[in-house]
């Protein structure tokens, strides 16, 4: 097992590595540069070719790469062409916002989406598998945008409930924080859920048609005991998979509520770098989620472990 | 970044309300009969935020460094002989060449403005960023605070010492009521103006004209032009491509235009949203003028057309960038297109966002091999108050802004005029600068948009009318 895991782990550095090559190319081949937007509207060519010298875009595209990756091995991620600030301060500033939202929603997702599907999967085609399966559908199918401005409208501007939009730091005291972030992680927990709940309906309705289910309750066992410890667990193997598989999905949605609901975290961070064409900010984001991205697949597979005894590594 | 600077540094001279020059840092200044030496004496009590005071070496510095990168700063530099501390409160500069601009360039409030600096910050490259913000303004900066693309908090500056004059645009008595100012990034508009309405936000710079009814109709908020100047929107053409290198497809371009088209596009039906306006210089403004100005105002696709097969024009493809991320932008864009395609140009429009075109529009090859024919930008109405300033007038060939307009007799015009000290001159210089513009399409002017700002009226009060976000004189109720 930990041979496995240690496997694992250094498969990420070539992974990482090819993620480095593809994102600095996609980047650099992309048409923007970043002198001329910090020239403005109003500058002269020369403006910008003085700009273009002095951050070192006029170098050929391979000396650039060599300077980055060089910068890279040394664990420095560079510094936002913007601000003159290191990319892992910028990172790190905004990183706490970003984790909560996430966290928040998973949270959100899990607790909505579990109970969910496998109340459908046990009233399968009733009118509680189809309300169900209507949220599902509902809440796969609207942009998180969507669901985001109708909560800002429904308990923000209407019942004034909750703010508008910002952050409140979980330092700061525990409702201010929750104030700000139920509705953001509402809005994209909502479409998490639905993804989860679809699949937990899907995998807990297979295994009730197994027969070990049908000799548990032959045994006289209760219904919540057969459905969680013997349909439930043995479900979970696709349903941890998908919320792990759903943290892309997260990434993505992340931004878009970040935009939405003003919050200060690394989505809002990598659209304003990529409007801006500020290159060492989108390459250290893209490079730091593809790392979480695969050690939350790693943690994933290890977990496959605990939930089904006979996946051997 | 400009709110930033008038927040936290300090002018030698500011703009009033008439746009007139007036007296800001300088206490007093003299000008020679000649008019080739001025002096300008600092007033008392001025202090940078770290407590040290403010001394003429530091403002020739700044001077020197602004004057490095801002055009209007090269042509004052080029024009002077000598600039030099006197002692601390005194400074002198001699010009070797007649410059009839001194005190605008010094006044300027548009990129870049002449903000006044340290002296050991304003000795740093003007390739390089200063790193300190240390000013004299009525506001200092919390650097501790601050998170790039998010927030900067600024709080008041309790050593600054305010003119006595009332606060007019950039002149006038700087006295600061609030404690503590933010300014918020916030990227959605909807979000913006939501967070006006439910009282988290006092102010916004730029509210989105979809939301102005709503916002208007909101109990406590108010919507107000601020800007008398409003912005210029322009289309720019590509004088170095056929068959934009030949006058009579750029006039065709001309008649082939409506600004009032161009306009509701971008700022919808509301009139007091928008104005036609066929001078080259900000309307309302002092060299304001509607000369050479006719095949702007009298669409005529028939005079366009002909003016096409005058030069064999054969179809080719007119490249148009479009700018997908600016509303304004964007529209008239579309509006442009369209009257193009009417007047019988073959119009390629190529989508992209902003920071893509000033990437593109730095191209000078053919369209074919990624060049351009046509963009479209805005500037703000300062950018434009007269023809030194002015970066789309400018003819100067390879030297000129992008699309790279070339005639001689508008540079010699333009140096003509700033090197004249008589206003009336100036005038008259301007005028004819703007009518050969017009002869020669340096650009296509589309009028003037108004962006009004949007307030807390429940909340605040002294808001100061100008071009630039300025939170001095604003007390809250």
């Amino acid at each position: 097992m930990w041979q496995y895991i240690i496997r694992r782990l250094l498969a990420i550095i070539p992974v990482a590595g090819v993620i480095a090559v593809f994102v600095f190319l996609l980047l650099h081949l992309a048409p923007g540069d970043p002198a001329a937007v910090i020239a403005g509207n109003t500058a002269m060519p020369e403006d910008v070719a003085r700009i273009r010298v002095k951050l070192g875009l006029d170098e050929p595209i391979y000396v650039q790469f060599v300077t980055w990756m060089k910068q890279l091995l040394r664990g420095d991620l560079g510094e936002s062409i913007y601000s003159n600030m290191p990319v892992t301060r910028l990172i790190a500033q905004r990183m706490e916002a970003t984790l909560c939202l996430a966290t928040a929603s998973i949270i959100i997702a899990i607790l909505l989406a579990v109970p969910m599907g496998v109340l459908a999967a046990w009233k399968a085609g009733t009118w509680i598998d189809h309300l169900v399966m209507i949220f599902a559908v509902f809440g796969f199918s609207i942009p998180v945008f969507v669901i985001g401005y109708i909560l800002i409208f429904g308990f923000s501007i209407q019942l004034h409930l909750f703010p508008v939009q910002g952050f409140v730091s979980l330092r700061e005291g525990l409702g201010p924080f929750l104030r700000t972030i139920t509705l953001p992680s509402l809005a994209l927990g909502i479409i998490y859920a639905a993804l989860i709940a679809r699949i937990t309906r899907a995998s807990v309705l297979e295994v009730l048609a197994q027969d070990y289910i049908r000799t548990a309750q032959a045994k006289g066992l209760s219904s919540g005991t057969v459905l969680i410890r013997h349909a439930l667990k043995n479900a979970s193997v696709p349903i941890v998979t998908i919320i792990g598989v759903g943290i892309a999905l997260l990434i993505g949605g992340v931004v878009v509520t970040e935009s939405v609901f003003n919050i200060s975290g690394l989505g809002r961070l990598v659209v304003d770098a990529i409007l801006s064409r500020d290159y060492p900010v989108i390459q250290g984001i893209i490079l730091m989620s593809s790392g979480v991205y695969l050690l939350i697949n790693l943690i994933v597979d290890i977990s496959y472990k605990f939930l089904d005894p006979r996946i051997e590594y | 970044m400009r709110s930033h600077g008038f927040m936290v540094y300090d002018t030698l001279f500011g703009l009033d309300a008439d746009f007139k020059v007036q007296p800001q840092m300088v206490e007093t200044y003299t000008v020679s009969a000649d008019g080739m030496e001025y002096s300008f004496t600092l007033r008392d009590g001025l202090k940078w935020h770290d407590g040290t005071p403010v001394t003429s070496k530091d403002c020739v510095a700044s001077i020197k460094r602004w004057g490095a990168r801002d055009g209007m700063g090269q042509k004052l530099m080029a024009a002077t002989a000598t600039l030099e501390a006197v002692d601390d409160q005194t400074f002198t500069l001699k010009l070797q060449a007649p410059f009839g601009m001194v005190l605008q360039s010094l006044a300027k409030i548009t990129s870049n403005v002449p903000f006044m600096m340290k002296e050991e910050h304003a000795l740093t490259s003007p390739d390089e960023q200063v790193q300190e913000v240390v000013g004299s303004g009525p506001f200092r900066f919390v650097k501790e605070e601050f998170k790039p693309g998010v927030n900067a908090v600024y709080v008041k500056n309790e050593a600054y010492v305010p003119r006595q004059e009332p606060a007019s645009n950039t002149a006038g008595g700087k006295v600061v009521h609030l404690d503590r100012v933010e300014f918020a990034w916030i990227p959605d508009t909807n979000t913006c103006a939501n967070a006006l309405m439910a009282g988290e936000i006092d102010f916004i710079q730029v509210p989105q004209a979809d939301f102005l009814p709503k916002l208007k109709a909101a109990a406590g908020v108010k919507v107000e032009i601020f800007d008398p100047l409003g912005i210029q929107t322009v289309a720019r053409l590509n004088h170095l491509q056929p068959p934009f290198d030949n006058p009579k497809a750029r006039q065709a371009v001309l008649w082939a235009t409506s600004q009032e088209t161009a306009l509701r596009a971008a700022a919808g039906n509301d009139p007091e949203l928008f104005a036609v306006c066929p001078s080259m210089y900000p309307c309302g403004s002092p060299l304001a003028s509607d000369v050479g100005s006719d095949p702007l105002l009298k669409q005529d696709f028939v005079k366009a057309k002909q003016l096409l097969k005058e030069i064999g024009y054969q179809n080719e493809p007119i490249v148009v960038l479009h700018v997908t991320d600016d509303f304004i932008i964007s529209n008239q864009t579309l509006a442009t297109a369209q009257n193009l395609r009417k007047a019988g140009f073959n119009v390629d429009l190529q989508a992209m966002n902003w920071s893509t075109l000033v990437a593109r529009r730095a191209i000078k090859k053919p369209a074919s091999e990624g060049g351009w024919h046509i963009f479209q930008t805005w500037f703000n109405g300062p950018d434009f108050l007269n023809p030194l300033e002015h970066m789309a007038i400018g003819a100067a060939c390879d030297k000129a802004w992008f699309g790279w307009p070339c005639d001689e007799e508008i540079e010699k015009m333009r140096a003509a005029f700033g090197a004249e000290p008589d206003s009336a001159r100036q005038k008259e210089l301007a005028q004819a600068i703007q009518k050969r513009a017009y002869e020669v399409v340096t650009y296509v002017p589309l009028g003037t948009v108004y962006q009004p700002v949007a307030y807390r009226a429940d909340r605040l009060e002294g808001l100061i009318k100008s071009p630039v976000p300025l939170f001095w004189n604003v007390r809250k109720k």
